[in-house]
C-alpha cells in the first residue's frame, strides 16, 4: 500500500508516576499504523494498556514520549486552531454508556455539543442534523428531547455513537463500546458500526477484550500484553496462524459455542496471572507464563519485527 | 428415592416496588440430576439470577414474594416453605454459591481463612484448628500457591482470579450437594476464565457436586454443561442437552441467541444477526408469548395465548406455537444448528 496511513503510532510511551518514585509503564513503545477506511482492533486483557493507548492517541492523555501521526501531523504537538481542527477529525465512543452521557442534558444537546463547539450548524440546520444522526443510528426523531436515563444500554450506546459522528470525523476510537451490553444487543451495535463505516468511509480503532467480536469487526488486529504490542497482523492470519505464544493461548482460552468442538479440542491453559505492571519481568514481559520460555527471554526484550509479510511479532522464537 | 437433587415446579417470584409488581420469574420448571452440570442462559433481566437466588432463598422478602410453585431439594425439603432457621442449616452446608463479582462478594475485613472456616465451624462443628487445616487444604485444592501463608491474608491482597478461587473454596468447603455459580467468570479475563472453568469441571468430578451455572456466554455453556435451560422474560422457552440446544434448537429466541454471537472459528464475512428490539417490561408482561414482539415468525395466536412446553424428546422441550401440528412449517436459519466440519 503506497497510500499514507491515516494514523501512525511511533514508539509511543505513556508512563504514570504512581507515588513512592515508582513508574507505571502503561504503554511501552507502541508501533503500528492504521490505513484509511480500515478497522484496527486492539485486544488484550485488563490492565494491558489498550485503553491508555487509545486515550493517548486521541490526546486525552499527553504522551510521555513518541509520536502519534494523524494525516502526517504529530498530534501531541498541535496547538490552538490546529488542535481544535484535529479534535473534529478524531472522536471517541466510550465503554460505559451509563457514565459517558451527561444526565442533565437532552439527547439532542448531547449529540449537538460538538456541532456547537465547532460552530458548524445552528438553528434549523442544527436540528435537522440531530435528527439525521438519530435516524442514522436507529433512533427516532422524538428521542432528541429526552434525557439519557430514559434509554436502555444499547440505545445509550447509539447516542454515544451519534455524538461521535456529529462533527463528521474521519477517525473513531471505540473503547470497549459493546462490553457493557447484552449479547443480542452487542450484535445490533456492531452491525451499526459496520454500516456507518461503509456509508461514511470511517476508520476505526476498535479496542476490546472480546477476541471473537474483534475478529469479526476488524481488518487487522494488534495484541497487547503488559503495555507492549506482542503481535500485529490481519484478523484472518491472527486466527489461522497466531505466532506469539500469548496470542496462541488467548485464542485457545476462548470457549467456542459448539459442544462437539469443546469436547475434543486441546487447550493451552496459561499458568499464573498477569504480573504487576509496576514490576514487570525482565526481558520479554510474557516469559513468566510462557510455555516456550528460554533463558534469552529473561535477558533481552525481543524485537518487534516483521516475521512474515504483514505479520509482526515480538518473540525470540522467530 | 429420586435421582434428582433439585426439582423446581412452576416457580413464580415477584417483586413489589413503588411502581407496581415486577413478575421476575413467571412459572419456571426444571430439574437437576445428581452430579450434573446444568446451564441457565438468557439476557439480563430474564430472571435467571432471581431463580438461582430463590433456590438458595437469598432474596430478601419483602420486596420479593414467592407467588407459587415449589423447589424440592434432595427429594425431601421444599425450599419455598422452609423457615429461616432451617434454611440457614441448608445454605452453606448442602448448597454453595459462587457470585459474579469476586471483588465485592468477599468480606474485606476478614481474613480469607476466617471466611472459609466460618461455615465449617457452624455447620460441621469442627474445632478452630481442624477448620483451619481444612481451609488450607481447600485453598490448595483450588490451586493457590503457598496456602499456609495465604490463609491469613485479606481479600485485597488477592487478584480477581485468585479471589474467585477463594470464593470457590468457600462454596465447596462443606462439600455441598449443590453448587450454584452465578456468572462465575464474567468479571474475569479470558485466560483466567479458562483456568476457573477447568477448576470447576475438575472439582465437580472430584466432589460429585451438582452444579447450576448461570451465564450469558454460550461458549462457557458448550464447554461446561451437559444440559441447558434458555430463559426469556421470566420463563423457560427451551431446554435440552447441549447437543440438542446447539445442533437442533427449536425456539426462535434460541436461534436468535446463537446467531447474534460471532464465532472465533468462522468467517468474518458472515453478518451477525441481532435480535431486534428489547425484552418486554415485566411490570405488565404481554398476554401471549413474551418473545412474540421480537419474533420474525410470530403469528396471530402468539400475541393471544402463551404457548406451553412441547416435549420433543425425553430431554428436549420448547415453548413455541411453531411446534404445534397446525402451525405452518418454518425453516430454521441455515447458520444455526450443526456446522459443516
Amino acid at each position: 500500500m503506497s497510500e499514507q496511513p491515516i494514523l501512525e503510532v511511533r514508539n509511543l510511551q505513556k508512563h504514570f508516576q504512581v507515588g513512592s518514585g515508582k513508574t507505571l509503564k502503561a504503554v511501552d513503545n507502541l508501533n503500528f499504523a492504521i490505513n484509511r477506511g480500515e478497522t484496527f482492533g486492539l485486544v488484550g486483557e485488563s490492565g494491558c494498556g489498550k485503553s491508555t493507548a487509545g486515550r493517548t492517541i486521541i490526546r486525552l492523555y499527553e504522551a510521555t514520549s513518541g509520536e502519534v501521526l494523524f494525516n502526517g501531523e504529530n498530534v501531541h504537538q498541535l496547538k490552538g486552531k490546529k488542535l481544535h481542527d484535529f479534535r473534529r477529525q478524531m472522536q471517541m465512543v466510550f465503554q460505559d454508556p451509563y457514565a459517558s452521557l451527561n444526565p442533565r442534558m437532552t439527547v439532542g444537546n448531547i449529540i449537538a455539543e460538538g456541532v456547537d463547539i465547532h460552530g458548524m450548524y445552528s438553528g434549523a440546520e442544527r436540528k435537522e442534523r440531530v435528527i439525521d444522526l438519530l435516524r442514522a443510528v436507529g433512533l427516532n426523531d422524538e428521542h432528541a428531547n429526552r434525557f439519557p436515563h430514559e434509554f436502555s444500554g444499547g440505545q445509550r450506546q447509539r447516542i454515544g455513537i451519534a455524538r461521535a459522528l456529529a462533527i463528521e470525523p474521519q477517525f473513531i476510537i471505540a473503547d470497549e463500546p459493546i462490553s457493557a451490553l447484552d449479547v443480542s444487543v452487542q450484535a445490533q451495535v456492531v452491525n451499526l458500526f459496520k454500516k456507518l463505516q461503509k456509508e461514511r468511509g470511517l476508520t476505526y480503532l476498535f479496542i476490546a477484550h472480546d477476541l471473537a467480536m474483534v475478529k469479526h469487526i476488524s481488518d487487522r488486529i494488534g495484541v497487547m500484553y503488559l503495555g507492549k504490542l506482542v503481535e500485529v497482523t490481519t484478523s484472518e492470519a491472527l486466527y489461522a496462524k497466531p505466532l506469539h505464544p500469548y496470542t496462541q493461548s488467548l485464542l485457545s482460552a476462548i470457549p467456542i459455542p459448539d459442544p462437539e468442538i469443546e469436547r475434543t479440542r486441546e487447550r493451552i491453559i496459561l499458568q499464573g496471572e498477569i504480573p504487576s505492571p509496576l514490576d514487570p519481568p525482565s526481558g520479554c514481559p510474557f516469559r513468566t507464563r510462557c510455555p516456550h520460555a528460554m533463558s534469552v527471554c529473561a535477558e533481552v526484550m525481543p524485537e518487534f519485527k516483521e516475521v512474515e509479510p504483514n505479520h509482526y511479532t515480538a518473540c525470540h522464537l522467530y | 428415592m429420586s435421582k434428582n437433587i433439585l426439582e423446581v415446579k412452576d416457580l413464580k417470584v415477584s417483586f413489589n416496588t413503588y411502581a407496581g409488581e415486577v413478575q421476575a420469574v413467571r412459572g419456571v420448571s426444571f430439574h437437576l440430576e445428581k452430579g450434573e452440570v446444568l446451564a441457565i442462559v438468557g439476557e439480563s433481566g430474564c430472571g435467571k439470577s432471581v431463580t438461582a437466588q430463590t433456590i438458595m432463598r437469598l432474596i430478601p422478602s419483602p420486596p420479593s414474594v414467592i407467588k407459587g410453585g415449589s423447589v424440592m431439594f434432595d427429594g425431601k425439603v421444599d425450599i419455598t416453605k422452609t423457615s429461616k432457621k432451617e434454611m440457614e442449616k441448608i445454605r452453606g452446608s448442602e448448597m454453595g454459591m459462587i457470585f459474579q463479582d469476586p471483588m465485592t462478594s468477599l468480606n474485606p475485613t476478614m481474613t480469607i481463612g476466617k471466611q472459609i472456616t466460618e461455615g465449617l465451624i457452624k455447620h460441621q462443628g469442627l474445632s478452630r484448628n481442624a477448620a483451619h487445616e481444612r481451609a488450607v487444604e481447600m485453598l490448595r485444592l483450588v490451586g493457590l500457591s503457598n496456602p499456609e501463608g495465604r490463609v491469613n491474608q485479606y481479600p485485597h491482597e488477592f487478584s480477581g482470579g485468585m479471589r474467585q478461587r477463594v470464593m470457590i473454596a468457600i462454596a465447596l468447603a462443606c462439600s455441598p450437594k449443590l453448587l450454584i455459580a452465578d456468572e462465575p467468570t464474567t468479571a474475569l479475563d479470558v485466560t483466567i476464565q479458562a483456568q476457573i472453568i477447568e477448576l470447576m469441571k475438575d472439582l465437580s468430578e472430584k466432589t460429585e457436586a451438582s452444579i447450576i451455572v448461570i451465564t450469558h456466554d454460550l461458549g462457557v455453556v458448550a464447554e461446561m454443561a451437559q444440559r441447558v435451560i434458555v430463559m426469556y422474560a421470566g420463563k423457560v422457552v427451551e431446554q435440552g442437552t447441549v447437543d440438542e440446544l446447539f445442533y437442533d434448537p427449536k425456539h426462535p429466541y434460541t436461534w436468535g441467541l446463537l446467531r447474534s454471537v460471532p464465532r472465533l472459528d468462522q468467517d468474518t464475512d458472515s453478518e451477525l444477526v441481532p435480535i431486534p428490539g428489547t425484552p418486554p417490561d415485566l411490570f405488565s408482561p404481554p398476554k401471549g408469548c413474551a418473545f412474540a414482539a421480537r419474533c420474525p415468525y410470530a403469528m396471530g395466536v402468539c400475541l393471544e395465548i402463551d404457548p406451553d412446553q412441547t416435549p420433543l424428546t425425553d430431554t428436549h422441550s420448547a415453548a413455541c406455537w411453531l411446534l404445534h401440528p397446525d402451525a405452518p412449517p418454518v425453516e430454521r436459519p441455515v447458520e444455526v444448528g450443526r456446522v459443516a466440519q
